[in-house]
């Protein structure tokens, strides 16, 4: 088994090859205007790095996110490409379920917050439970104001860039700020062999910004 | 025939989301997804909405053009893809997936110019492309007059729009009217059971416009003297004459474009003037362009209606070009330049 794991969800273009037990390759470039340049090129250099080809694929992970819209769109596009090209199944899993998991060894049992930049002065966040090393997911991913959030969910050790943004409103940051694709792999690694679903579906969470003539005309 | 090279066209730069496949100068398929359908609730394209749609159909739409070719992907011998101008969101996910099949595949990729992909598809259609070719295209997102020395590197910019696109001027008369959006199809309909009544200005055509912007169009005066004209109209309670408004501005329109296009063939010795864009598929401007150019011996080639809007089969058909003569493959971190000159053929 050989998979191939992308995530451009976040501030990070990151990719990674997991072959079921351990993390052949890996590459990551912070850039948040420039995934359309990216992904492809560290995709291209961790199958080298590894002495590998795409037809040696077997499948493919992205993360659908919540992340902003563009960038987003570029890491699935390019997963649902390759696996269509390569004939092998493409894989989606929420990418603030790979920060959490990025996180959970830096945090006791107990809960944690992955608040990421939504931009437009929001959040993308997600609470989760961490026990003895597992991530459990407590929230359905969400869009808000991060003086929105109640005083003691934002309490809570936070995961992603919300902190970097709003340092006063996230009292307890946990430096892991953008996604690896080495853990996105090893999460979809993960729920193969539990036989959990993972369709591939972007995390928009908005709606498109733009007014019906209907709702214009009502205004 | 089959030693001709065989390339996959991607175009994603506004609302459709196209997959065609050439070999050589022969189209195979031209598959095409439209998200016009949404766009119409919003009165014209959300970049958002496309960007949604573009993501959605993507794969399903390269795994029909290769069904109905009977093409499997690993015969390809390139991709090509629109890398500019258009909407940036649009565009990424074009070149992002084109990037990724070229990956997989092992083959090059071209990332080349919308515009220059509106010339080259005459190909497909009418053979090769006469040198120089003058071409008018003109859209909902342009309106260019250009010189063609060769479709593949030399694309030399002679005037374009200083407002508004043609396409856009149609929409926006056609919303003053009340016709739905897009408004050429509307437009053109309407102006046939129409008289040109009303003499509308023909904008950047008289004397010290036409040294300083000879080859350039302006359809915003033109726009707003449309307005004010339907509004005074109705302000003096009296009955809008739809038919005959919308064949006066059309005809405004249309005596502009080909009348500079048919200046620029004989200052530039053009022989053959080509005609590509959304606009291409109005009626008038077909009658007329093919007037004008009989009368100064040009040859008028006009590439069918589902080959002037925007497909995949225009990009093939330059992506094919490309290879045949020996163009250097892109890189796989070009990037998506939603501002592209028209000069720049590839990037
Ligand atoms: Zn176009």
């Amino acid at each position: 088994m050989l998979i191939l794991a992308i995530d451009t969800s976040t501030s990070a273009i990151t990719v990674a090859l997991h072959d079921d037990t351990r993390v052949l390759a890996a590459a990551s470039h912070i850039d948040p205007r420039a995934h359309t340049e990216w992904v492809s090129p560290l995709i291209a250099s961790c199958l080298a790095s590894a002495s590998l080809s795409p037809a040696d694929l077997t499948a493919v992970a992205v993360g659908n996110g919540p992340g902003p819209f563009t960038g987003l769109r570029v890491g699935i596009v390019t997963g649902l490409t390759m696996g269509h090209a390569l004939g092998v199944p493409v894989h989606g899993i929420c990418s603030l379920d790979v920060l959490a998991a990025q996180a959970a060894p830096t945090v006791r049992d107990g809960e944690l917050l992955v608040a990421t930049d939504a931009r437009r002065k929001e959040v993308y966040w997600s609470r989760y439970a961490v026990r003895s090393g597992h991530v459990e997911r407590l929230t359905f991913p969400a869009v808000e104001r991060p003086a929105d959030l109640t005083d003691d969910v934002r309490a809570l050790p936070t995961v992603g860039r919300g902190p970097v943004l709003w340092p006063e409103l996230f009292p307890d940051p946990v430096p892991v700020l953008d996604v690896d694709a080495a853990v996105l792999a090893r999460l979809a690694v993960e729920r193969a062999r539990d036989g959990e679903e993972m369709p591939v579906e972007p995390l928009y969470l908005r709606r498109p910004d733009a007014l019906t003539t209907a709702e214009r005309a009502a205004r | 025939m089959s030693d001709q090279p065989l390339v996959l066209g991607i175009e994603t730069s506004c609302d459709e989301t196209g997959v065609g496949i050439v070999r050589g100068e022969t189209l195979l398929v031209d598959a095409v997804a439209s998200s016009v359908d949404d766009h119409a609730r919003f009165g014209g394209v959300v970049p958002e909405v496309a960007s949604r749609a573009h993501l959605e159909e993507m794969v399903p739409t390269i795994e029909r053009a290769c069904r109905e070719a009977g093409v499997a992907l690993k015969d390809l011998d390139a991709i090509s893809v629109t890398s500019g101008p258009g909407l940036a969101g649009s565009l990424m996910v074009g070149v992002a997936s084109a990037k990724a099949l070229a990956l997989s595949l092992g083959i090059p990729l071209y990332g080349v110019n919308h515009l220059a992909s509106h010339v080259a598809v005459d190909i497909v259609e009418h053979g090769p492309l006469p040198e120089p070719t003058l071409a008018l295209l003109v859209s909902g997102g342009h309106s260019s007059l250009l010189l063609v020395p060769d479709v593949t590197n030399d694309i030399r910019s002679l005037g374009s729009t200083i407002d508004d696109a043609a396409g856009e001027a149609f929409d926006k008369v056609a919303r003053v009217l009340g016709l739905p959006f897009p408004g050429g199809p509307h437009i053109d309909r309407e102006a046939r059971g129409g008289q040109v009544t009303i003499d509308f200005p023909r904008g950047l055509t008289t004397g010290r416009d036409m040294e300083r912007h000879r080859f350039d169009f302006s359809f915003s005066g033109l726009k707003t003297s449309v307005s004010r004209w339907v509004q005074a109209r109705e302000a003096a309670g009296e009955p809008v004459p739809v038919a005959d408004v919308a064949a006066s501005f059309q005809e405004a329109v249309v005596d502009v474009l080909t009348r500079k296009a048919v200046l620029a063939c004989k200052e530039h010795g053009a022989q053959h003037l080509q005609i590509g864009g959304g606009v291409a598929a109005n009626s008038r401007l077909r009658e007329m362009a093919q007037s004008r150019c009989d009368a100064a011996g040009i040859e008028l080639r006009v590439p069918r209606p589902g080959l002037c809007t925007d497909n995949g089969a225009m990009v093939a058909a330059l992506g094919t070009q490309m290879v045949l003569k020996g163009r250097e493959a892109s890189r796989l971190d070009l990037p998506a330049d939603s501002s592209m000159p028209v000069t720049q053929v590839q990037s």
